[in-house]
């Protein structure tokens, strides 16, 4: 069976659908993302990256919201 | 049984509480202060079968858990000042987003009604919710509602009657972890429940001690020494 491809969500192009695996961060910035819907499971889209690659919109459970490298680049999840 | 009771509305920002407050109420509002905090809770009333109905409105939060002042200050009600009744109002076409917060108060307290508003716009939509099944796999009614329309205002109205008399008896679906986390669980509760003697849920207490919620300990802190003198 293949493995899917798991990647972090700050490398993962415009237009693809991620399904998360991991959100290695913790306390309040990891509760406010687990909030928004950015939790184990859930399918995510990428909708658009600003010109300076940082902060990237992502769509997930039917809102938009962008993150700062700092977060997106610790979570993870595998191409769908 | 009392002549009058509270009941406190939740719901995430947008989802037309604040309309099924005034439309509850008649616009009869003034707000209030609470204990130790500024942000302040709009309050109204409304008469049904002889009681008053003292009604909350708590400020919108996507969750109770994010240490924001409005978070804080919704979750300090629903735990410490203890209303009879919560409601909790979902949007009818953002439920999944929405059910993160209902979750959070069904863990949270025991006599919840969860009330899915917007529904004339979920149905344009071509939404359709079994509100009969949530029910049952909630264990708390589920009322559909249009506070735009005022549509289902008798029916929620007369379910929290039914639970403030008792006829209603709410059971909470019960959320179980992973196995690490129920045995710690299973550790600390018998414990909490010792020291606070079911004034709120040892279970969610527990939890929030494994979440390391140093902003709820300071309120349980503030608020047990004040009322153990």
């Amino acid at each position: 069976m293949d493995e899917a491809k798991v990647i972090k969500l700050y490398d993962a192009k415009i237009g693809s659908f991620i399904r998360i695996t991991s959100i290695d961060l913790e306390g309040v910035m990891r509760r406010r993302l687990l909030d928004l819907g950015f939790v184990r499971g859930a399918v995510v889209e990428v909708i658009r990256r600003s010109p300076l690659g940082d902060p990237m919109a992502f769509r997930v459970s039917q809102t938009t919201i962008a993150l700062r490298k700092e977060e997106s680049q610790r979570i993870e999840g595998e191409l769908v | 049984m009392k002549n009058s009771y509270t009941v406190a509305l939740a719901g995430n920002p947008n989802t037309g509480k604040s309309t099924l407050f005034n439309a509850l109420t008649g616009l009869k509002q003034h707000t209030g202060n609470w204990a130790g905090k500024t942000v302040s809770l709009a309050e109204g009333k409304v008469e049904h079968k002889g009681k008053t109905v003292r009604i909350i409105d708590l400020p919108g939060t996507y969750s109770l858990f994010s240490n924001s002042t409005d978070e804080e200050v919704a979750r300090n009600y629903i735990v410490f000042e203890k209303p009879d009744v919560t409601l909790v109002v979902l949007d009818a076409t953002s439920l999944e987003r929405n059910f993160n917060l209902a979750l959070q108060v069904l863990e949270m307290t025991t006599n919840v009604i969860i009330c899915i508003n917007l529904i004339d716009e979920a149905d344009k939509q071509g939404i359709s919710i079994n509100e009969k099944a949530l029910t049952r796999k909630l264990g708390v009614p589920v009322i559909k509602i249009s506070a735009r329309n005022k549509t289902g205002f008798t029916l929620l109205l007369d379910t929290i009657d039914r639970i403030h008399t008792g006829k209603i008896v709410c059971t909470p679906e019960i959320i179980f972890y992973d196995e690490e986390i129920e045995r710690k669980i299973r550790q600390i509760e018998p414990l909490v429940r010792e020291y606070l003697e079911d004034s709120i849920s040892s279970r969610w207490v527990a939890l929030r001690l494994l979440d390391g919620d140093d902003s709820l300990f300071q309120q349980m802190e503030k608020r047990l020494l004040v009322k153990g003198g």
